[in-house]
This record gives structure tokens, C-alpha cells and sequence, in this order.
């Protein structure tokens, strides 16, 4: 019987472990190719960092890196501002009102991106308001990322003690003031997932920023253009290593902070 | 006499207004665009379209590959969510977390890395062979975790209930396990199917002309400025995801839910 | 700027002086979703008292004083703090503070945090001055730092918690972080202090504690507690008067002992303390007549031969050699420092409590001194509804058609008022015998019969009299004979008036 259960176990993580091996091969083979300069993958030429300085040293990459990371963050941070304080807003909705935005999320979440993209384009070409570029993708991507900021607050928000905000009031804390120093403390777990959520969104997206990017290039719309090329630019190679770095960092921190946090009240 | 007092539901204004004018005010361009031929005139030739042989054609393959993935992805992930929720075999949330981690690499960058590995070291061309495994590749996590999501919270006394009422092993699977886990499998299947039909990176990348998808008809129209013709393409693929999210919400209760927050 | 004047304790004593009422509650009603919660209310609550507000869940008393905190705006009537009229000023501006039943306490903040919070956004007086035009002007100022330190840690030893500034709240135990949410209240001087069932969550040695300790506060500190709890033994050993609430409607208001040995009506007697509530007649001045006997008693007034409800408490019913109504024992507890025994007489089973046990099966006179007899008027004996004529000989009634006997005055479409009389409503076992499907609310025993609470399914409630003692929650059928269903065709004017 013992046998039996532990060859079970052998099975399935057996099982457990390829898939995870299958679904890390192609990204690992990725991060060893970018320390030679050989030109394609399975022609290892030596180690070296040559990619690494010509990444750092080709204007396009950089640019096109800096762009992402500018819109990310200021798309995370406004989504990240938008969505807490509308989590809080339709946590007290009811009725109509509150449909109407659970739908307008949800149609926000599931919508395909290409379909997106175009109604976003067309708006933005019909009010010829904004020029394609920082300003539309900013708005695009905060829109997009608004309703995760929702989901990911929202739970900490049913979670709260329902009388705390008018303790606030009660001790004499006009409203704005009890939501800035009573309900937003609560709140930064929740909220500091959805920015994560947001910023890797905005960082991911290629289809929605295509339609709208105006001349403006994102690590996507840039990655899109040379991969489609057949002789790939090894340098490619380098920067992903740099951006998976820098995710891995982003959800180690996270972790941790939500480790730490935790122990912090377990140990309480 | 009654003041205006300020009331919490406020908070919710900025949204509301932004969503309205952002959100929905966009799909009524995009319905209008639809709607009218290029000199701005009443039609529904753009419609007509969509049923021409060609788009038909490319509608069904794209439901094809979208329903193999679905499939794939579903027989991998049903048993892998069973065994990572499982605290007989598996008790670290790290090595769930490792297999969400892809989802937050930039889906181009994992192309990129899966059409180097597919070329350079196993030497297979680009096809449908290397499009399906990059849908999978791609796609995967997201039926992942809400089917692990569901079996991590499924209440076990349901289960030794059913062991304790002399159901077998493989009984209790199919009669409780799998009937609890039908949401989770519904929204699983409802962020494979569509996006699979809706992408076009994907195929643009990995596979060769004749492997194009829905999605990429709409890039297509849009490419070649045919707005009136990709906005009906995409209001089209539109309508599909209300009918899947309708169907689903009613199969399941409204408990299947695009669930991709649930990662920290 | 209101706030600043607000919170001015020189205008604070100014009002003192004005008017020896701080609380008053004028016609108040607040409705929620069409359910009226809180019913034309009229309360006024002296400076320095300690009132309770009493009755059993849903009955309006945390929504009442919800509205008096300003967490919930009145949907008619208005509110008086220190007669300033408060009915909608927001909450952070009327100078009062709430204890609430789950401390909501601040998470993020620790005990000295906590406390200090509202100080931090509080105001006083520090000078005035003449202006350049010589216009004299208030000046306010905040706590400095050291006074803020100073005045938690003076409102931590009222509370017993002296050196636990530094304590996080979510490491303390129930009855510390209720400390610290009284702390947190009573640091900010209010002039009134209100505690929504502030020991609901304690357990009954600590909850014992802490009323005797409120109570001290309560004298220590002289500010008044507007004090919410359904714990009636609470209620009437804390307060200094109790206002009993049911349905949104105050039912009596008084000292504990009144409320307790005069209870006014048959509801209030049976939420405060056992009690043996019965039925019975006014024969004449000073004379009741139930369970077959005459009987003395101190109340007047009454019509002759008018049916009235009565409550005898059970350690006021005497076992006694000498006592008119004979019984017999069923059922004998013994609690601790009494006995408590069941005795069936001819038409009612009496509670009584006794230092001397009796056997069961014995057979028992009950002797009841006249002062031991609480008369009280029955509330209502009718149900009335305002509905039309579905038809020419029916009325439509919470979702049903009713038969009646029309004499030919009425027509289809008619508005009416109708009366039916609770001993002519009739309750079936099986709903489909009935002609509406309705719910037991509750019963209460009247000694020779049951007064019987139900509610329809179109949420209107309907009180009758049966001898039948139905199960609460049931559901059953309800039926009445036309000729047992009284109309009276509203006019033109009333129709108007009543929309």
C-alpha cells in the first residue's frame, strides 16, 4: 500500500517536472545564448558580454526600452490611483449604478485585445485630440489596467472592518482625510499587487499599443518588427535576459514584502 | 436644506466617466466604422463580408487550432492543477508560482525564444506544428490557474464524504472532482478559446502564410486601410466573446470569472 | 470653519447652560428599501444620563443611533445636539463619538495611534484677536504633541491600560481592544458618547466586567452614553433609563425599575425578565377578572368589561394556603438561588418562582397581591389595511382576493379601509387551504389564548388571536369569512391624502 502511494507520487511529480522543464527550455536555452556572440542559438562561440554592450550601446533597444518602462509606469501608477479609489466607490455602489460598472470592467477584461486596439484607434483618430504616441498609449494601457487594480483591491476591501471608515468620521476626520488615513493603509497590499499586475500588463502588451503607437517604439512593437526578420539580431537575446531579470526581481520583492507582511501579523 | 453630503459611492465617479468615455464610447466608433462603407453611407456589405468563402474558411480553421489548444491546454493542466493542489504530493506555493511566472514575461519575448529553439537547435520550420505549441506555450497558464484555483479551495470534507459514503476512488473523480471543478474548467476554456481565435502575433511570428488566423484577417484589413471592413471583422469576433461569456456565466453560475489576478 | 466652531469649548458651555436636554430626536423615521426601520421616533435624552436603548434585533436602535452619530441621514424629522439642529451635518462635525460593537480599531496604527487619531483633528480655542479693521476673531490651534501625549496616557488609565502606548491593537485581546476603543472615544472630550453594543463580542465573565466599569466611567467622567444592547439584564443594570424599542417604535420609556415592575404593554413585559402575560377584564375600577377568578388591583380608568392584557412577574405569584387559584405543579428547576416551577391552573400555566421548591405533580394555591398586577391596555384588536376592490365581492389583500359581502355600495376599483378583528382570522395547517400562503413571526400566550404575529408574503404583517399554538416559522394558510371582513369606502380627499 505504502509502495503503491509513493510510486503515485513519483508519477506525478515526474509529471509536474517536465511540463515545468518544457515550459522553461525554450527561455533558459535563450539566457545561456545571450552570453556568446554568435549569431544564431546551438553555435556557442565562447562566453563573452559582446551582446550585452552592443544591447547597451544600440540606440533602438534602449529607446525602445525606456519608452516601455516610461508608459508601464506612468499607466501602473495612474491605474493603481483610478482603480483604488473606484474599488472603494463601487465596494458602496448598489443597484444600476453598480452593474454598470461591474460590466464595463468585465467587458474591459474579456474584450479581445485586437478588438481593443482598433476601437481605440478609431476613437483617437475621430476626437484628433491626441497625437498617436506617449499620450494614447498612456491612457489605452491605464484603461486597460484599471479593472485588475479593482479585482486585486477589492477582496481587501470586504475584508475590512465595515465600521472603520466612520470611526474615522467619528473622531472627527472629514471624509477624503479618513480614506487617505484609514481605508488607503489597509489597502497597499491589494494595492501594490495591482500595480504589479499593471506595470507587467502595460510592459506585455503588444497588440493594443500596435494600433495606437504612433511612432513611438515599445520593447513589443520593436521586438515584433525583428523577429518577423529572418537573421534575428542577437542583441535580442541579451535584452530579454534583461527584461526576465527584471520581472524575476519585481515578483521576488513582492513576495517578499507579502512574506514579510505576513509574519509581521502571524507573529502578532 | 438637506446638504449634498459626501457619500463614498463617489469615489467611483472618476471611473465611471473615464469608462464611459474610453471604454464604451470606443466600441460605438468601432460599431459605427462597421456599419458604414467608406464614403460614410448606411451598409451591411461589411458584415456580408465575414461570410464570403475566403473568411469562412479562415474562421473555421482558427476555431480549428483555437479548439486544439483549448483541448491541450485542458489535458495538461486538468491533472497538473489536481497534483500541485494536492498537499499529498506537492507543498510549496513556489512551484505554483513558477509555472504562472511565464504569464508575466512579455508573450513576444517567449515567441521569440520558442521560434529560436524550434529553428536553430530542433531545425523544424515554421507551420501550424510550431503555431499550436506556441498557442499552447503562450496560453497555457491560463487554464492553469483557475482549475488550481478551484481544486485549492474545494472544501475536502466533499471528497471524504464521498469515500465515507463507499464511492470508489475513480468514482469519486468523475461523480464529485469533476463536477466541483466545472467552473474553474469554464474559465479556463473561455481565456484559451477566444484569444486563441483572436490572436495574431502568434501566427504572424511562428507560422507561415497559410496559417492565419482570425485575428490576423482583422490586422490585415487594418494594414491595407480597410477600416470599415476590420471594424465589422472585429465587432464580429466581439459579438463571438459576449456569446461565449453568456453561455459560460449561465453554465456556471456566474462563478467563471477572467480570473488571471488570482497570482499574488 | 463649522467644525472649528464646533468643537469650541467655550460655546460648549454656553450651551450647557441653555438647555438641560443634549439629545433630541423629533419625529424621526428612516426608511431602507421601502421597510420603514425607524418609525416616526420622538426621544430626548437629558445631559449627564445614561440611556439605553433596548429591543431585540432589527428593531431600530442601532439605526437610531446611527442617525444621532450622522453615519445615516433621517428620511424625515430632525435631530437636536445641545439644540443645534444636526440632522444633516456629517459625522466628523458633531462633536460626538461612537464606541463601535467590533472596536474598529485601526489596524495600521497602534494604541497610542489609536487614541491619538482624533485629537490630531481637533481644534480649540487658544485666543482672540483684534484684526486690523477691529473685528475681535476667534483663533484656534491644534493639541501640541505634548498634550496629545499627555491626554492618552491620561485616557489609557481611565481604561486600565496604562503603559500599553506602544502595543500593536491587533496583538491585544478582545477585552483590551474594547478598552482601547472607549480610550479612543472618551480622549476627545465628546459631550456625548455613543456604544453600539459595545460587549456583544465578549465573553460573559469579561462582558460583567466591563458594564461595571462603563458604569464608573460613566459617573468618572460625566458625559453622556447613549448605550445600545438586546441584553435587557445589561439594560437595566446600567442605565439610568431604558428605552424599549420593537419594530422601530419606542414602547415605553423609563427608569429600570419602571420599565421592569410596570411594563407598558404585553410586548415589553415579555422582552424584560420572565413574566406571565395573560389575558383578562376590567370587571370594574381596582377589579380584574382571568382564569376564572376576581382580583384586586391598583389600576382605574378602563371602560367596564374592556379586555386588557396583564403581567405578573414570577416571584410576585405566591404559594400560599390562602391563594385564590388552585394549580397544579408540572415542573420544577431549581436555579441556583430559587426554584422555578410551572403551575397549570384552570385556563393559564403560571411561571413562579419560589425559595421553597414544591414537588411536581402537587397541587398548589397561587395567592397574587393586587400590587403584583400590572394592567396594561391591549395594543391593538384590529388589523387594518387600505386596498380596492378587485371585484365587485372581493378585495384584493397582501396578494390575495378576499370574498366580501358588498351591500351594493361598492364597486370595482373602490378604495376601502378595511378592518378585521384578530379573533376572526383563521389559520390553516396546510397553505393551500387558506387563501394566502403566510408566516408564523411569533406567538405569545395570553393565558386562555395565543396572540399570534404572522407576516404575508408582500412583507404586511397581521396579528390574530387562536388556541392553537403555531410554530414560529411555520408556513400556513389564512383565511376570513367575508362576513367577517369590515370595509369602509375612503372618499376622494382621503385617497390623496393617504398617496
Amino acid at each position: 500500500m505504502i509502495r503503491h502511494e509513493k510510486l503515485k507520487k513519483v508519477i506525478a511529480l515526474t509529471f509536474v517536472y517536465i511540463t515545468l522543464i518544457l515550459m522553461y527550455v525554450p527561455i533558459i536555452i535563450l539566457i545561456i545564448y545571450s552570453f556568446t556572440e554568435s549569431r544564431t542559438i546551438g553555435n556557442w562561440t565562447g562566453f563573452s558580454v559582446q551582446l550585452y554592450i552592443n544591447m547597451f550601446e544600440d540606440p533602438e533597444i534602449m529607446g525602445a526600452l525606456t519608452n516601455s518602462v516610461i508608459i508601464a509606469l506612468a499607466s501602473s501608477l495612474l491605474a493603481t490611483a483610478i482603480g483604488t479609489f473606484s474599488a472603494v466607490g463601487i465596494y458602496h455602489l448598489r443597484k444600476a449604478p453598480k452593474v454598470y460598472m461591474d460590466t464595463v470592467s468585465q467587458i474591459t477584461m474579456v474584450n479581445a485585445d485586437i478588438v481593443t486596439g482598433i476601437a481605440f484607434m478609431l476613437f483617437f483618430l475621430i476626437i484628433k485630440v491626441i497625437p498617436d504616441g506617449f499620450g494614447t498609449l498612456i491612457i489605452a494601457h491605464t484603461i486597460i489596467c484599471i479593472p485588475y487594480v479593482i479585482m486585486s483591491v477589492t477582496p481587501r476591501l470586504t475584508q475590512l472592518n465595515p465600521n472603520l471608515y466612520e470611526a474615522g468620521l467619528d473622531l472627527g476626520s472629514p471624509p477624503i482625510k479618513t480614506m487617505l488615513t484609514v481605508i488607503l493603509p489597509q489597502l497597499i497590499p491589494g494595492m501594490i499587487a495591482g500595480f504589479a499586475l499593471s506595470f507587467t500588463l502595460s510592459l506585455d502588451d503588444f497588440v493594443i499599443t500596435k494600433f495606437i503607437n504612433g511612432d513611438v517604439d515599445t520593447i513589443s512593437t520593436y521586438l515584433y518588427t525583428k523577429i518577423k526578420v529572418k537573421g534575428v539580431q542577437p542583441e535580442l537575446r541579451a535584452m530579454s535576459t534583461v527584461i526576465l531579470l527584471a520581472i524575476m526581481l519585481i515578483l521576488v520583492f513582492i513576495n517578499v514584502y507579502n512574506k514579510i507582511k505576513k509574519n509581521k501579523t502571524t507573529s502578532r | 436644506m438637506k446638504r449634498l453630503t459626501f457619500n463614498r459611492k463617489l469615489f467611483a465617479l472618476p471611473y465611471g466617466v473615464l469608462s464611459a468615455l474610453f471604454v464604451i464610447v470606443p466600441l460605438l466608433v468601432l460599431l459605427y466604422f462597421a456599419f458604414v462603407d467608406g464614403d460614410g453611407k448606411f451598409t451591411f456589405e461589411n458584415f456580408a463580408d465575414i461570410f464570403s468563402k475566403g473568411t469562412i474558411k479562415v474562421l473555421f480553421y482558427s476555431f480549428g487550432v483555437a479548439l486544439l489548444t483549448t483541448v491541450i491546454c485542458l489535458v495538461i493542466a486538468y491533472p497538473l492543477a489536481m497534483i500541485l493542489a494536492n498537499s499529498r504530493f506537492n507543498k510549496s506555493a513556489l512551484l505554483v508560482m513558477m509555472f504562472i511566472l511565464p504569464m508575466w514575461i512579455n508573450s513576444l519575448l517567449r515567441m521569440y525564444a520558442l521560434k529560436n529553439l524550434f529553428i536553430e537547435l530542433l531545425q523544424i520550420d515554421t507551420g501550424f506544428f510550431m503555431v499550436l505549441c506556441g498557442m499552447v506555450y503562450d496560453f497555457f497558464p491560463f487554464m492553469l490557474l483557475p482549475i488550481y484555483t478551484i481544486f485549492v479551495s474545494m472544501d475536502k470534507s466533499l471528497i471524504e464524504a464521498s469515500y465515507d459514503l463507499g464511492a470508489s476512488p475513480i468514482k469519486t473523480f468523475f461523480r464529485v472532482k469533476v463536477p466541483l471543478s466545472m467552473p474553474g474548467v469554464i474559465s479556463g476554456i473561455i481565456m484559451v478559446f477566444m484569444p486563441t481565435v483572436s490572436t495574431f502575433a502568434i501566427s504572424d511570428i511562428l507560422g507561415k502564410p497559410e496559417n492565419i488566423m482570425f485575428g490576423n484577417l482583422i490586422n490585415y484589413w487594418f494594414t491595407k486601410n480597410h477600416w470599415n471592413l476590420g471594424s465589422a471583422y472585429a465587432f464580429f469576433l466581439l459579438i463571438l466573446i459576449g456569446i461565449t461569456m453568456i453561455i459560460s456565466s449561465k453554465l456556471t453560475g456566474g462563478k467563471a470569472k477572467a480570473t488571471t489576478g488570482g497570482i499574488l | 470653519m463649522n467644525e472649528q466652531k464646533h468643537n469650541n469649548p467655550n460655546e460648549q458651555k454656553s450651551l450647557h447652560e441653555k438647555t438641560d436636554k443634549i439629545i433630541e430626536v423629533v419625529g424621526v423615521t428612516k426608511v431602507f428599501d421601502d421597510v420603514t426601520v425607524v418609525d416616526d421616533m420622538n426621544l430626548s435624552i437629558k445631559r449627564g444620563e445614561f440611556v439605553t436603548l433596548l429591543g431585540p434585533s432589527g428593531c431600530g436602535k442601532t439605526t437610531l443611533l446611527r442617525m444621532i452619530a450622522g453615519f445615516e441621514t433621517p428620511t424625515s424629522g430632525k435631530i437636536f445636539i445641545g439644540s443645534k439642529d444636526v440632522t444633516y451635518i456629517p459625522p466628523h462635525k458633531r462633536g460626538i463619538n461612537t464606541v463601535f460593537q467590533k472596536y474598529a480599531l485601526f489596524p495600521h496604527l497602534n494604541v497610542f495611534g489609536n487614541i491619538a487619531y482624533g485629537l490630531k483633528n481637533k481644534r480649540i480655542f487658544d485666543k482672540t484677536i483684534t484684526d486690523k479693521k477691529g473685528v475681535e476673531k476667534d483663533v484656534y490651534r491644534k493639541f501640541s504633541k505634548k498634550e496629545i501625549e499627555e491626554k492618552v496616557k491620561r485616557a489609557l488609565k481611565v481604561v486600565g491600560l496604562e503603559g500599553y502606548e506602544h502595543r500593536d491593537v491587533n496583538s491585544l485581546s478582545g477585552g483590551q481592544q474594547q478598552r482601547v476603543a472607549i480610550a479612543r472615544a472618551i480622549v476627545c472630550e465628546p459631550k456625548v458618547l455613543l456604544l453600539d453594543e459595545p460587549l456583544g463580542a465578549l465573553d460573559l465573565k469579561m462582558r460583567k466586567e466591563m458594564q461595571l466599569e462603563l458604569k464608573a466611567m460613566h459617573k468618572n467622567l460625566g458625559i453622556t452614553f447613549v448605550y445600545v444592547t438586546h441584553d435587557q439584564e445589561e439594560a437595566l443594570t446600567m442605565s439610568d433609563r431604558v428605552v424599549v424599542m420593537n419594530d422601530g417604535v419606542i414602547q415605553q420609556v423609563g427608569v429600570p425599575k419602571k420599565i421592569y415592575d410596570e411594563p407598558s404593554n404585553a410586548f415589553v413585559a415579555s422582552f424584560i425578565g420572565e413574566s406571565n402575560i395573560l389575558s383578562g377584564t376590567m370587571i370594574a375600577d381596582y377589579n380584574v377578572s382571568f382564569c376564572g377568578e376576581k382580583f384586586r388591583c391598583l389600576d382605574k380608568g378602563f371602560e367596564k368589561n374592556e379586555k386588557v392584557d396583564l403581567v405578573i412577574r414570577p416571584e410576585d405569584i405566591e404559594i400560599s394556603e390562602q391563594g385564590q387559584l388552585e394549580g397544579k405543579v408540572i415542573d420544577v428547576v431549581f436555579k441556583g438561588t430559587f426554584y422555578q416551577m410551572e403551575i397549570a391552573t384552570e385556563g393559564y400555566e403560571f411561571t413562579v418562582q419560589s425559595t421553597v421548591g414544591r414537588k411536581a405533580g402537587e397541587t398548589v394555591r397561587l395567592a397574587i397581591a393586587p400590587n403584583s398586577i400590572h394592567i396594561m391596555k391591549k395594543l391593538r384588536t384590529t388589523n387594518t389595511f387600505v386596498t380596492v376592490l378587485d371585484s365587485d365581492t372581493s378585495i384584493e389583500l397582501c396578494g390575495g382576493s378576499f370574498e366580501i359581502i358588498n351591500d351594493g355600495s361598492l364597486v370595482k376599483g373602490d378604495r376601502v379601509k378595511v378592518t378585521i378583528p384578530f379573533d376572526k382570522i383563521e389559520l390553516t395547517d396546510d397553505e393551500s387551504d387558506g387563501i394566502i400562503g403566510v408566516n408564523v413571526a411569533q406567538t405569545l400566550y395570553k393565558g386562555s389564548y395565543y396572540q399570534v404575529q404572522i407576516y404575508t408574503d408582500t412583507d404586511e404583517d397581521f396579528y390574530l388571536d387562536t388556541d392553537i399554538d403555531w410554530d414560529i416559522d411555520d408556513r400556513v394558510g389564512l383565511k376570513i369569512k367575508p362576513e367577517d371582513i369590515i370595509l369602509q369606502k375612503l372618499e376622494e380627499e382621503n385617497e390623496e391624502a393617504d398617496v
